[in-house]
């Protein structure tokens, strides 16, 4: 940090001057990136509906109240579908990212040439296919409903757990392994007792975090037909019936409000 | 002779036995429930394996050529909508998840920026990109303000967390120097938050590309709508082309976000 020397008095700058004409220029280069950017999006937006889109708005929120709060009750089934979805697609997940997160990390793979890449292909594929994608092609497969959206959800959480998993697993002490080893622990042993204590709060601790993220997702997997509360939000858009549509936003805001609350308290208990 | 043998056995997860039956029994009992209430038609399951072999074997061979001007034409424009996106929703979430973060904000703009980060996480992209597109039309400009909006919910609170983490003293030294408010954030907060901020900021244009691969369902612009226009033509050849080169951008993208994370590291 330069002090600079003016004629008759010092004074302090964050940065010399190679470093302000950098700085400079990546914010010149940044401006320049974004305007070209904004104007293709711009180029193809009619700009009339964007500046009018406040009083389409207002129009909305005034069909929207006030909410047929006695619609609510229609809402609970598909809520609790919702609320399944999430969690069994979870559990079904979590369940197939272990295997895949003890074949894909470096110390515990079992060939590193073959299913070393196998397991890590199966996990990338996994995360880089939205859930919406996903469910669009297994409400092909086994017909709409809740199982599309469980196994959509399911899928989904492969990628995302065994990632996390697995760099959790090659974090682990070395230590305790060589000493669960010298007590003559065969293979099966090793694990059970050198490596799962040491990943399990890791584990549950990703597990919960997905199932919070899953809950969000799940609401949205009935969109194109899998299940939960998504079919009747599709629905009632179609039917332009605003004063249901919003009933069933406030639940959503709610189940994801009360899931992050739960989150947090069993993280606190855990750890 | 009373050969008696010591016998070690591993301690159990919970300590509590009642809290360990209750665990298992309220287990079991949502399984059971979730079982019940749950329909599941077999019958359409077995009907539909041949059927989604048929759908499986309709995307090969995936067919890059006969819209590859709509392929690349989608692409780019998922590209420019992740990149403002993701510029806006930052710009947007700095003076959030300064308000956001407990030693810095008074309680009232805690609370109020507290809640403009739980709305905005509460709802998932798509349900936003509904509501934009039928607000502003069809197009990627919708599609840029829904992924914008969610980046705040998203960046303002892991951004918050990072503020409230800060090194106190440091803070304090430059506050005892007679700065501004400004200066003081500019001096003694930021610069410490810079490295995460850096690294989320990558992390969120990774994300966001991916959702806007699915807004565009919606009719958010973007790749995603070049893959519903070729589910909507029943052209799953051009469909599974666009699903390979998803794919495969997600993965340069990942790749190449998670190298330089680690880099600024």
């Amino acid at each position: 940090m330069p002090i600079i020397k003016q004629k008759d008095y010092k004074t302090w700058k964050k940065f010399d001057r190679k470093r302000d004409l950098q700085n400079w220029l990546c914010w010149f280069l940044g401006t320049l990136i974004f305007s070209f950017c904004f104007g293709l999006i711009s180029s193809k937006t009619i700009w009339f509906y964007v500046f009018d889109s406040h009083n389409e708005a207002l129009d909305l929120l005034g069909r929207m109240f006030p909410p047929e709060t006695n619609y609510f009750l229609t809402l609970i089934k598909p809520i609790w579908d919702t609320l399944n979805i999430a969690t069994i697609g979870t559990t079904i997940g979590t369940l197939i990212a272990i295997p895949l997160a003890f074949l894909s990390a470096n110390n515990t793979t079992p060939s590193k040439k073959f299913l070393r890449p196998l397991a890590l292909f199966c996990i990338v594929s996994s995360r880089s296919i939205n859930s919406v994608i996903w469910a669009l092609l297994l409400v092909a497969v086994v017909g709409p409903g809740v199982l599309a959206g469980i196994i959509a959800i399911g899928l989904r959480s492969i990628g995302f757990c065994g990632k996390l998993l697995y760099e959790a697993i090659e974090e682990i002490d070395e230590n305790q392994i060589e000493a669960i080893e010298a007590t003559g622990a065969n293979k099966a042993q090793i694990m059970t007792f050198g490596i799962v204590p040491q990943i399990l709060p890791a584990f549950t601790s990703i597990s919960i975090y997905r199932w919070d993220i899953n809950i969000r997702e799940a609401t949205v997997v009935g969109l194109v037909g899998a299940g939960g509360i998504g079919i009747e939000l599709d629905a009632q858009i179609g039917d332009l019936a605003w004063a249901k549509v919003s009933v069933i936003l406030l639940t959503i805001v709610v189940a994801v409000v009360f899931s992050e609350w739960i989150t947090a308290k069993i993280r606190k208990a855990i750890i | 002779m009373n050969d008696k043998k010591v016998i070690w056995k591993r301690k159990p997860l919970i300590k509590n036995r009642l809290l360990r039956i209750g665990l298992i029994l309220l287990i079991s009992t949502y399984l059971l429930s979730v079982f019940l209430t749950t329909e599941i038609d077999w019958q359409r399951i077995l009907e539909g394996i041949p059927r989604g072999k048929n759908f499986i074997f309709a995307f090969f061979p995936p067919d890059f050529i006969t819209r590859s001007d709509e392929i690349l034409a989608g692409i780019f424009e998922s590209l420019w909508m992740t990149i403002v996106a993701t510029i806006v929703g930052i710009l947007i979430s700095i003076p959030v998840s300064l308000g956001a973060a407990k030693n810095i904000a008074p309680k009232f703009i805690y609370f109020l920026s507290r809640g403009v980060i739980t709305l905005s996480r509460s709802f998932q992209e798509v349900i936003l990109a509904i509501f934009f597109v039928k607000l502003m039309g069809f197009g990627p400009f919708a599609g840029m303000v829904t992924l914008s909006l969610s980046t705040i919910g998203f960046f303002a609170k892991l951004l918050s967390e990072d503020i409230e983490d800060i090194n106190k003293s440091q803070a304090e030294a430059i506050k005892s120097t007679g700065s501004s408010w400004f200066q003081w954030v500019n001096y003694g907060v930021q610069p410490q938050v810079m490295p995460r901020f850096i690294g989320l900021s990558l992390y969120r244009l990774d994300i966001n590309f991916r959702e806007s691969a699915v807004i565009g369902i919606v009719g958010g612009g973007g790749i995603g709508s070049t893959l519903n226009t070729a589910f909507d033509r029943y052209e799953f050849e051009t469909a599974a082309a666009v699903l390979i080169v998803i794919i495969s951008i997600v993965m340069i993208v990942e790749y190449t976000s998670s190298h330089l994370r680690k880099l600024i590291k």
